[in-house]
């Protein structure tokens, strides 16, 4: 069995458990439920809230510099930091948390592997309160852009078939037959998916467990469809959250060089006049 | 005062003709449960009860109105 590409990108619930209270690591915690938290969280874990800590707030986009600067400043991290980050929904926001820390080049970011849903079936310990936290001045670098993807970049993709784009969408809502996941707002005007995108649900690289699937499942799961690093990937979903799951998995466990998070995702294409759109399934994987 | 999540339990059911996860355990003297649409798994509904049963029900009767406004579409 191979092992990750970077394994250090992980710890696991042990590791974490054993450095609640060392000083040179900030553990935190973002949820798609911003409630769970409060509920009970990893002693000595803070909180950032995905929906209005972890994106502008007043145009579409993800922090400035100097808002993440400000984030990590109030959450007591240094350059020098380990952040480590989990979440409900096998790491789905805390992927997206660590997608924007290695953009603005914090240099040791991992993810709880298995995040909050192994630490609650292990029955470890939780803690209702929030730590006291020592504010830093941080600094962080310019955003690496070659972490993103821009609607530009994708629509060349996708009319040149120039890189392998990524759906991790569910596959109803890649076929157009529903707007968006069940039971949440239609946030689209038209159904379907990027064309020649191929349709690879992010989940498909968790266990039950929450944990991430061995490098070889992974590598059989993404070179099905195509995905082998022989091109340039684009990972879309519909806000870009699952989607910077997906950019995890191919660039940190199975090393590959150019991938990027499209974050205008679906919201962005399915809202676009005149873009064009791909319903139904997609034909048969090309390499 | 740090306390441990006891009794820690994931099922899959189908309300309304979509699949949804539901875990709960048991936090002290009082139980947590959560719903999600299992793909991709956003939280659908959260609640608390004395029981497991009593905090299930809670988040299934919420997310069962959710998923009823679900439209499909012919494709």
């Amino acid at each position: 069995m191979s092992e990750y590409a970077h394994p250090e990108a992980l710890v696991t619930t042990d590791w974490v458990a054993n450095h609640t209270t060392d000083p040179n690591v900030r553990i935190v915690e973002v949820d798609v439920d911003t409630k769970a938290y409060d509920d009970g969280h990893v002693p000595r874990a803070i909180a950032w809230a995905w929906n209005t800590q972890l994106c502008d707030t007043v145009r579409r986009d993800i922090l400035s510099k100097q808002q993440f600067e400000a984030l990590m400043s109030a959450s007591g991290v240094g350059p020098e930091t380990t952040l480590v980050i989990y979440g409900d929904n096998n790491n789905w926001f805390a992927a997206w948390a660590l997608w924007q820390a290695k953009i603005y080049g914090h240099r040791d970011v991992r993810l709880m592997n298995g995040g909050r849903k192994k630490w609650l079936a292990e029955a470890r310990a939780l803690a209702t309160e929030a730590p006291r936290v020592q504010p830093t001045n941080y600094r962080a670098k310019d955003a690496d852009i070659s972490l993103r993807a821009f609607l530009p970049q994708v629509q060349q993709a996708s009319a040149q078939r120039a890189a392998a784009l990524v759906d991790v969408r569910s596959p109803m809502e890649y076929t157009g037959e529903i707007l968006a996941p069940p039971g949440l707002p239609e946030t689209c005007q038209r159904g379907g998916h990027v064309p020649g995108a191929r349709s690879i649900p992010w989940g498909k690289a968790c266990n039950d467990d929450g944990t991430f699937k061995s490098a070889d499942d992974l590598r059989a799961l993404y070179a099905g469809e195509g995905v082998d690093g022989s091109k340039p990937v684009i990972a879309y979903c519909r806000i870009g959250e699952r989607s910077s799951h997906t950019w995890f998995v191919l660039k940190y466990l199975l090393g590959l060089d150019n991938v990027t998070n499209y974050d205008g995702s679906w919201t962005e294409w399915g809202n676009l006049v005149g873009a064009p759109v791909e319903k139904g399934a997609a034909a048969a994987a090309k390499g | 005062m740090n306390m441990n999540a006891e009794e820690f339990q994931e099922r899959k059911l189908e309300l309304a003709g979509w699949p949804v996860n539901v875990s709960s355990y048991r936090l002290g003297n009082e139980w947590h449960a959560k719903a999600d649409n299992v793909s991709p798994g956003a939280a659908l509904a959260r609640g608390t009860g004395t029981t497991r049963e009593e905090a299930e029900d809670k988040v299934l009767k919420r997310a069962e109105e959710l998923l009823g406004g679900t439209r499909r579409r012919a494709v």
